[in-house]
């Protein structure tokens, strides 16, 4: 008997069959992935359950109808009937199992487990970041030197012995160089056949002489072999995100709405973090005073006072300057608010926004969170002061929602490719 | 081989296996199962795989090798997912028909589960495979392994070449047709100069039979006969996909070599589909005679045979009609009870067991009529010849008359009036035949449309399926080109009952 050990096979033997069932039946799992997101707050880290049923997932085959003409059954255990009993319909368990009733007909169902990356995947399908490009991509600063091969010529610093010595050494096999303890060995030799007499030393002696010419004209290292490693300019590209979360903490927001913003910036970030080698999130918060917070202070803490915009923009400016130089980082900013501000500071946010942050910002998400019985009210300060920068052309996008099933599509509007044009409503 | 062999040897409770301890087993086992019970074996090659591998076997209909299909994914997630949640659990291992017999068992089974893994695929239905008729004439062992990774590799470059989307839409069209893809009964053999002759006869009836199918119908001409089609067609056909292969005038031969690749696995399986019972009642039979025979010898000790009793009879558990565990006839239970009922009928049988079986009662060789039987049967007449009352009491079987609308009516139940009618139900119940409808092409239509037509024949008014029926038609449809038409007529009155039709979608093929 032979005995085969197959589990350190490569996993996965069912990936592609996998992938083909996924593709087969996108629509479906698309449909549920994207319901259980409005559902359910898209988890950290874990596989997600989606529950599929589908028409395009049918493997039909001509079966008989488990139902149409008489059929007899068999089964196993009877303790109470004679022959000629009748068994009622009606009663559960009376045979009507013994055929395997159920096969065929009915629409199969059935859920499985997607990983954190199809999920993701199929979650975020199609969309994409708007201004991928850095604006200022073409500056000098953004270049680095990178390895780019050899080159015969250059800086000692730079020269490479590893390939140097392996050049020298194939030519030195190639013009078939005598090695040092050849000759030592034909030396020997010859002192032997010298001091025994030998006849043969003549020649000896001149297979030596050829030897030490030939290990003479031939140099151990030849400026052939030299070789420099080459360095070249190139471009480099941020790979890095920062993604500013602005929020209104002021008494007018609620829980509820906090939590609005919440769903949103964590679609941002999963949608950012695909992107991006590196994404960093910093929490600002504001009343009329604005402050940096770690995660959980910034959605759950409460805080009173009036409310200030401008002074949540200076303090992300602030920190842009102080940690995230515009040349190594793109910079995304989300910011949510119940659209109150002071009436004094419109005019100054506005001008913050337009001078400072909107050009060197990727993209820019306002988003107005309202009451959900708030809908019809009228837009808001705030809200017209940013209109006329979107109508502008700056690169700052709006949108108002009051219910949590409304986040996925605002996001999804506002990252597929097309509605760029219309993104400022 | 000396030490492998040595007294000394025991498998305890729960105990861990090695490599070593694998062949220590086999090697104790196989002077039994070939020298005292006479069974006749394939080269055994043993694969030890994991959970994963063992869900990936099962998803790919328990091939090793399988190309691939998004149903294979789609039943990998619905395996993993009960798996997960524990509503099921793995088979200990899967056993394929091929020469050498390869077995798969998984790593986290102990010592004496490996053991009982062993004695049931690698000795009992290894020996099942090598010397049931049925698979002797249908399944050529040593082939099936590198047919797979031909059909593997084939369908790989076609997706390469024409298209993942094309050659799915190829395949889920011949797996809709797959019960319909296998010969029942067995295509002639014939002589080198007979092939011959034929092969020139076949290349010159195909030309005229494309001619007659493509020819612009005239008015001129006569309308062929019904008789004189089916002749040039081959007609009437039960394997739909050996004609589609054959006939259907627009596939690209590369799509006529997926339909044989189907056709030929649908063959392959063909003799396994029936005989579940018999192989597996084989199974667990030689399993618990070779588990007890090591215990006998001492090679087991009390503890590890509580662990093989507890295994062996959930594995044979049949729960009655009423009990919320029914699923239906266990076929290890009714196999290994048929079984054990023979060796008894042989060996000690009682006044009714010589009425009933007077060929065999008392004959003293229970392993020759065990592989006598196991030989030349299938489930269908297995069960025909040798159920016996005995295991009819033992089940307390009954079978019941089911209308689809009034009472059901208890017809037999085991008692002397019972006993025949329930060996011809049970029989019944087993058949292929009956349980899967006949569908045969009887005739194209060539004096307009090319239309192919089939019948199915209803026997006791029992229909297909009416939306898998339509659904599948559609696929046939897009196979043949043109429309098809599908009648259910009654086997008994001739009566058309229901018709179906369908084209093919264009753009599908």
């Amino acid at each position: 008997m032979n005995i085969i050990d197959r589990r350190l096979n490569p996993r996965g033997k069912n990936l592609p069959n996998r992938q083909r069932f996924i593709r087969r039946a996108k629509q479906q799992i698309l449909e549920s992935v994207r319901e259980a997101s409005s559902r359910e707050s898209l988890r950290e880290d874990g596989d997600s359950r989606v529950n599929i049923r589908g028409d395009s997932l049918e493997e039909p085959q001509f079966r008989l109808s488990p139902r149409a003409g008489t059929r007899f059954h068999i089964a196993p255990g009877n303790k109470r009937y004679v022959a000629g009993d009748r068994i009622p319909r009606e009663e559960s368990g009376g045979g009507g199992g013994a055929g395997g009733a159920g096969e065929g007909g009915e629409v199969e169902s059935f859920e499985f487990a997607l990983d954190r990356d199809e999920f993701i995947d199929l979650f975020l399908e199609d969309l994409e970041l708007p201004h991928l490009m850095k604006k200022d991509f073409q500056t000098d600063d953004q270049e680095k030197l990178e390895r780019a091969g050899y080159q015969r010529t250059g800086a000692a610093a730079n020269l490479d012995l590893r390939l140097t010595m392996r050049l020298s050494l194939a030519r030195r096999i190639a013009l078939h160089r005598p090695k040092a303890d050849e000759i030592a060995a034909l030396e020997a030799e010859l002192a032997r056949a010298e001091a025994a007499g030998d006849p043969a030393a003549a020649e000896v002696a001149a297979r030596l002489t050829r030897a030490r010419a030939r290990f003479g004209r031939i140099p151990f290292l030849d400026p052939l072999d030299l070789r420099y490693r080459r360095f070249a300019f190139v471009p480099k590209p941020a790979t890095s995100a920062v993604m500013f979360c602005l929020m209104d903490v002021s008494g007018s927001m609620t829980a509820a709405m906090k939590d609005l913003a919440k769903q949103f910036y964590r679609l941002l970030y999963l949608f950012l973090k695909r992107r991006y080698r590196k994404v960093e999130l910093v929490f600002i918060r504001h009343t009329h005073v604005a402050r940096e917070v770690d995660e959980e202070t910034f959605f759950h803490a409460t805080e009173s006072g009036g409310t200030i915009v401008s002074t949540a923009l200076r303090e992300m400016i602030r920190i842009m300057e102080e940690r995230y130089p515009v040349r190594d980082w793109n910079i995304y900013a989300a910011q949510a608010s119940d659209g109150d501000n002071m009436p004094v500071d419109n005019h100054q946010t506005v001008a913050l926004l337009r001078d400072q942050i909107l050009p060197l910002c990727q993209y820019y998400a306002y988003l107005e969170v309202r009451q959900e019985d708030d809908h019809l009210a009228g837009m808001s300060d705030l809200w017209r002061a940013y209109q006329r920068l979107a109508q502008d052309g700056y690169p700052i996008a709006m949108r108002r929602v009051s219910r949590r099933n409304q986040i996925y599509p605002v996001f999804r509007q506002l990252f597929s490719p097309k509605s760029e044009t219309e993104a400022t409503l | 081989m000396s030490a492998i062999l040595s007294d000394d040897f025991r498998i305890r409770a729960h105990q861990e296996w090695s490599f070593y301890d694998l062949h220590r087993v086999f090697e104790r086992l196989r002077p039994i199962a070939e020298g005292e019970f006479g069974l006749d074996l394939y080269p055994v090659q043993l694969e030890v795989i994991s959970a994963e591998q063992m869900l990936d076997a099962y998803s790919s209909i328990g091939l090793p090798l399988m190309y691939r299909h998004w149903s294979f994914g789609k039943r990998f997630a619905r395996e993993e997912a009960l798996y997960r949640q524990g509503y099921a659990s793995l088979a200990y291992e899967i056993v394929i028909n091929s020469n050498p017999c390869l077995v798969y068992v998984m790593e986290d089974n102990s010592l004496l589960m490996q053991s009982l893994v062993i004695a049931h695929a690698a000795f009992g239905h290894n020996h099942f495979f090598k010397n049931n008729a049925l698979f002797r004439q249908w399944t050529d062992a040593s082939a099936i392994i590198p047919y797979m990774e031909f059909a593997k590799n084939y369908i790989a470059k076609c997706e390469e070449r024409h298209g993942e989307e094309a050659v799915e839409r190829i395949l889920d069209a011949a797996h809709a047709l797959m019960t319909h893809g296998v010969d029942r009964c067995p295509r002639k053999k014939i002589s080198l100069s007979e092939e011959e002759q034929q092969e020139r006869e076949r290349v010159m009836e195909e030309q005229r039979m494309l001619e007659t199918l493509w020819g612009i119908p005239s008015r001129k001409r006569p309308p062929s006969a019904r008789a004189e089609r089916q002749r040039l067609f081959g007609l009437p056909e039960e394997n739909i996909l050996y004609f589609l292969e054959k006939k259907a005038p627009l596939l690209k031969p590369w799509q006529r070599e997926i339909l044989r690749i189907v056709r030929n696995i649908a063959q392959y399986f063909y003799p396994q589909r029936q005989t579940r019972l018999m192989n597996e009642g084989c199974a667990t039979y030689v399993h618990y005679m070779l588990m007890n025979r090591l215990y006998e010898q001492g090679a087991v000790d009390e503890g590890a045979m509580l662990e093989f009793l507890h295994a062996h009879s959930s594995v044979i558990a049949q729960p009655g009609y009423d009990h919320p565990g029914f699923s239906g006839i266990n076929v290890y239970a009714l196999g290994f009870g048929m079984m054990r009922d023979l060796a008894r009928i042989a060996t000690t049988p009682t006044a009714e067991d010589r009425a009933w079986f007077p060929d065999i009662a008392g004959s003293g060789d229970p392993w020759g009529v065990l592989r006598e039987a196991w030989a030349n049967h299938r489930d269908e007449s297995f069960i025909r010849q040798y159920l016996s009352p005995e295991v009819i009491r033992h089940f307390r079987l009954f079978s019941i008359e089911d209308d689809g609308e009034s009472d059901y009516v208890v017809e037999a139940i085991h008692d002397e009036q019972g006993y025949e009618t329930l060996r011809w139900r049970l029989a019944d119940h087993f058949d292929l035949a009956r349980n899967e409808p006949q569908i045969e092409i009887v005739d194209v239509d060539l004096d307009g449309d090319r239309c192919l037509e089939l019948e199915h024949r209803v026997i006791e008014g029992r229909m297909l399926d009416e939306r898998n029926a339509k659904l599948a038609l559609g696929h046939l449809a897009d196979l043949w080109g043109y429309e098809v038409r599908l009648a259910e007529v009654d086997a008994e009155s001739e009566r058309v009952l229901r018709r179906y039709d369908a084209g093919p979608r264009r753009s599908r093929m």
